[in-house]
């Protein structure tokens, strides 16, 4: 035994790949996700804000872009990335108190979470569809 | 029983740690994040309102007082929470020491114009000229 020369075979701490993938994995990371975006999508808002500053020229190239498909695609994942940020940060807030821990209750969280988003999202485009009276 | 020589390391380090500056950071991402869901909530409605209205409609409702106060509420808290958030990020994955704090500047100095943009233009959407 003293005299092998193979070199030892050290336990490596796991990382990720170890894991089986949860949900509230995937959820971790996509409130990460989110939040990046949103993060760059204030730039939207403040071109949009700007904009309407400075006159109906400017105004009226931010609503031609909000218009078109990939402007209405932009703002359809921002509202979803809100609304997920939001609801995933709600998650958060009550972790934070030391709550909602337990096998099935941080299962339902994140279901919630995740449906809840989804589910707004689609409520509030269906609505505001109907407020403008359909697809311009 | 001042603080003195007395006081055990905790009391010292409270406060300050590794990044000199405790659990502000922690502190305040909660302390916006609580304040976002308001604020966005209202931003919302203020979108959902402005919905198919023409340039002079949309101009007299975002310069009106409560939805500019709401606006610009809004996007100082979301903006400071981005940052920080941000930063977050920015120390996980960035290990190279001048990269990471390039970064973290560039960080505060985006989180800063968006909201100096914003606040300026509602605010001369709200005072006109």
């Amino acid at each position: 035994m003293a005299d092998t020369k193979a070199p030892v075979e050290r336990p490596l701490s796991p990382h990720l790949q170890v894991y089986r993938l949860t949900l509230t994995m995937v959820m971790s990371i996509v409130h990460r996700i989110t939040g990046a975006a949103l993060y760059f999508g204030t730039l939207l808002l403040a071109w949009w804000l700007v904009a309407a500053s400075y006159g109906p020229p400017a105004y009226a190239d931010v609503e031609w872009f909000m218009g078109s498909i990939v402007g209405r695609l932009i703002l359809f994942g921002y509202t979803w990335a809100l609304i997920h940020h939001m609801l995933g940060g709600l998650r958060y807030l009550i972790w934070d108190t030391g709550h909602g821990f337990g096998p099935s209750e941080r299962e339902w969280l994140v279901r919630a979470n995740l449906i809840g988003s989804i589910g707004l999202t689609i409520i509030l485009w269906v609505l505001g569809y109907l407020a403008l009276g359909g697809p311009r | 029983m001042g603080i003195g020589r007395m006081s055990a390391p905790l009391a010292r380090v409270r406060g300050l740690g590794a990044a000199k500056a405790g659990t502000d950071a922690f502190w305040r991402q909660r302390l916006t994040a609580v304040a976002n869901i308001p604020l966005t909530i209202g931003f919302v409605l203020i979108l959902v309102s402005l919905l198919g209205r023409s340039y002079p409609a949309v101009k007299q409702i975002l310069g009106s007082p409560l939805v500019a106060i709401v606006m610009l509420g809004f996007f100082v808290s979301i903006t400071w929470h981005m940052r920080l958030g941000m930063q977050v990020i920015i120390e996980d994955y960035i290990h190279n020491e001048r990269i990471k704090i390039a970064l973290i500047m560039a960080n505060t100095f985006f989180a800063f114009a968006v909201a100096l943009a914003c606040a300026f233009a509602i605010l001369k959407l709200s005072f006109g000229v």
